[in-house]
């Protein structure tokens, strides 16, 4: 990015800012904050990669059927216990092989995206949302709403993650995807209110907040037109960043046997069923394994190239 | 100084209260009943049931038993196991000291080689040793860290027999270092990140240059201006992961078997162990608050300009 001579402060600079001149577009059209980072995105090759991987893998997750005719359940024990894959056969059943009970691991990788994407999206979604509205309330009213929510936040901190999520998953004997969802996002919600705190605090001190304020703004306006959108950046950065490590939670939890169980099809439940037949069969642990390094790295790499373009300060 | 430690101890005391609390009510509020678990599959005679629970104080409202679980802890007193009638503080006595190890271990390994590799690549930004220092952290990052457990252990035990594949149980040190590295492996990506990002930025800061102008040798000036300077995110991310290494460790332990609290956890929530699951999360919740306490005093040796009153 050091040709790109259009710096937009966003500490100083409200989004809509109108001061920021776009030298090197030629179009003479001045440019916020969010079109700026567009602008950097689209010529950014991490931000191009990224992005078709995450195309790619969810339309496995809405659309399987597109990837293959297959079953993720059908099981042929007789015939194909621990098969080995057939490298030459691209998207066919057998490509990566058969498992311990006879089902095609090329099937269920593809099914399995939906459980575990579902999972991902779904925790980040709650998670921004629960500590956007957290963060913001003690950022912006600050006193004694601080304090109490602060320290709300320092006791769900403090527990340890893994084995708070251990704690409430294994009271439930059926658990669904919206069970281990709930149960991540009861917990994970702090390190999004941290950071969404610390930038409503620093907005809040702004002069166009001030002045807001003085034009007869009401609270609720101020929050949601001025702040939050001002505060976002940061907020969207953390969001990508975790998202691929709530998948990767997901598939330790079904590791661990209390996370997404059969007969749900996802990367966790085969991973944690394949170590099983990991010396006979490797392959049965390594395909949904890879799967799962592939995703947490498309949206690592997705958030690192959101970064870049938002903060102003690695320009 | 003084103030603000005692300051800060007192701050800890709520947050260590309600983290408890929160663990406690999530264990006894939630479905599942240690006491009928103990008859088995056949039941149990509900008299029996109820003399037991009177016993142990099971039948009392949950904020009384959390009342008294308090006033026994702050005498040292954990309780004891439901099924077997060990007092908790032998059961944790004995699987904390291995645990304590390897998360010290994975913490050095961390420190060490993150700080290490994020300097290095952080020194020469976009040459070609960043680049590749950066894609070895995004690889670690991206693998979660029990198929890295199997992986290393199919590889190095399995196909190599360098070494055995579960610790024994005298559990020599040098045993737990495969384990260690294993568990290290996702802090040591994301410490190398903090340390590079950390490193370029204050690479452009006045004060290098100030240092650099004034004709210091390059040694001093990376050793004691720059990294020492750049370390305040990473030993605040490493406060915050000691406590973090200890949890992930039901994970590592589990595959090598190494009988640490993790496994003693995963046992015991089996069992609906209450005093053993909440007695193991508030120690580690204490551990997490002293290292962030140990942090914050760490910043005025690390920043010279951060002064406590």
């Amino acid at each position: 990015m050091p040709e790109n001579t259009a710096v937009v402060n966003e500490t100083t600079e409200p989004v809509k800012a109108e001061a920021a001149p776009a030298k090197d577009a030629g179009t003479g059209k001045p440019r916020s904050l969010w079109s700026d980072a567009w602008h950097d995105l689209r010529r950014s090759p991490l931000f191009i990669t990224s992005a078709v991987l995450i195309l790619v893998l969810l339309s496995m997750a809405v659309f399987p059927s597109l990837w293959t005719d297959g079953s993720p359940t059908e099981a042929d024990l007789a015939n194909k216990y621990l098969k080995k894959p057939e490298w030459g056969a691209l998207f066919q059943p057998e490509w990566f092989g058969y498992d311990i009970q006879g089902r095609s691991v090329y099937n269920r990788v593809i099914y399995g995206a939906r459980a575990s994407i579902t999972v991902g999206v779904m925790v980040t979604l709650i998670v921004t949302f629960l500590g956007t509205v957290i963060g913001m309330l003690a950022g912006y009213f600050g006193g004694i709403l601080d304090t109490l929510l602060s320290r709300l936040t320092d006791i769900f901190f403090g527990i340890p993650f893994l084995l708070g999520a251990l704690v409430i998953l294994t009271a439930f004997e059926k658990r669904s995807v919206w069970v281990v969802i709930l149960a991540i996002s009861f917990l994970g919600w702090t390190s999004m209110a941290r950071v969404a705190r610390g930038a409503v605090i620093q907005v809040k001190q702004t002069d166009y907040i001030l002045a807001a304020k003085a034009l007869g703004a009401s609270t609720f306006r101020i929050l949601t037109r001025h702040v939050l959108p001002n505060a976002l950046a940061p907020i969207i950065v953390v969001a990508t960043t975790a998202l691929g490590g709530y998948i990767a939670t997901e598939a330790t939890l079904s590791f661990l046997g209390v996370g997404l169980q059969e007969p749900l099809v996802s990367w966790g439940v085969d991973v944690a069923g394949a170590f099983r037949s990991i010396r006979n069969a490797p392959y049965v642990l390594i395909m949904p394994s890879v799967l799962v390094s592939i995703t947490v790295l498309s949206f690592l790499m997705f958030g690192d190239a959101v970064r870049n373009a938002l903060d102003p300060k690695l320009r | 100084m003084g103030h603000y430690v005692a300051r800060r101890l007192l701050q800890m005391i709520p947050v260590f209260i309600g983290s408890t609390l929160l663990v406690f009510l999530m264990m006894y509020a939630l479905p599942g009943d240690p006491v009928r678990a103990l008859a088995g599959e056949k039941g149990a005679d509900p008299t029996q049931v109820a003399k037991l629970k009177a016993e142990l104080g099971l039948d009392q409202p949950i904020l009384v038993q959390y009342w008294n679980y308090l006033t026994g802890l702050f005498q040292g007193d954990f309780g004891t196991q439901i099924a077997s009638r060990r007092p908790v503080a032998d059961v944790i006595a004995e699987s904390w000291p291995v645990t304590a190890q390897l998360a010290i271990f994975a913490l050095v390994f961390t420190a060490v080689v993150g700080i290490g590799m994020g300097v290095v690549a952080g020194l020469k930004p976009n040459s070609v040793q960043d680049r590749t220092l950066l894609f070895i952290t995004l690889l670690l990052v991206s693998i979660p860290s029990f198929v890295l457990g199997r992986m290393t252990q199919t590889f190095f035990a399995f196909q190599l027999g360098w070494v055995d594949p579960n610790v024994s149980l005298e559990e020599n040190w040098y045993e737990l270092l495969m384990p260690a590295a294993v568990l290290a492996a996702l802090s040591l990506a994301y410490v190398a990140r903090l340390t590079r990002t950390s490193v370029v930025e204050n690479l452009r800061s006045d004060y290098i240059r100030t240092a650099v102008a004034k004709g210091l040798p390059r040694r001093r000036v990376v050793g004691v201006h720059l990294v020492r300077n750049s370390m305040i995110p990473v030993v605040t991310y490493l406060g915050a992961d000691l406590g973090a290494l200890m949890a992930g460790a039901v994970v590592t332990e589990g595959i090598f078997n190494i009988h640490g609290i993790g496994l003693t956890v995963f046992e015991a929530l089996g069992k609906r162990e209450g005093s053993t699951v909440v007695g193991i999360v508030s120690l580690i919740v204490i551990v997490y608050l002293i290292a962030s306490l140990l942090v914050d005093l760490l910043y005025a040796v690390l920043d010279p300009r951060i002064r406590y009153a």
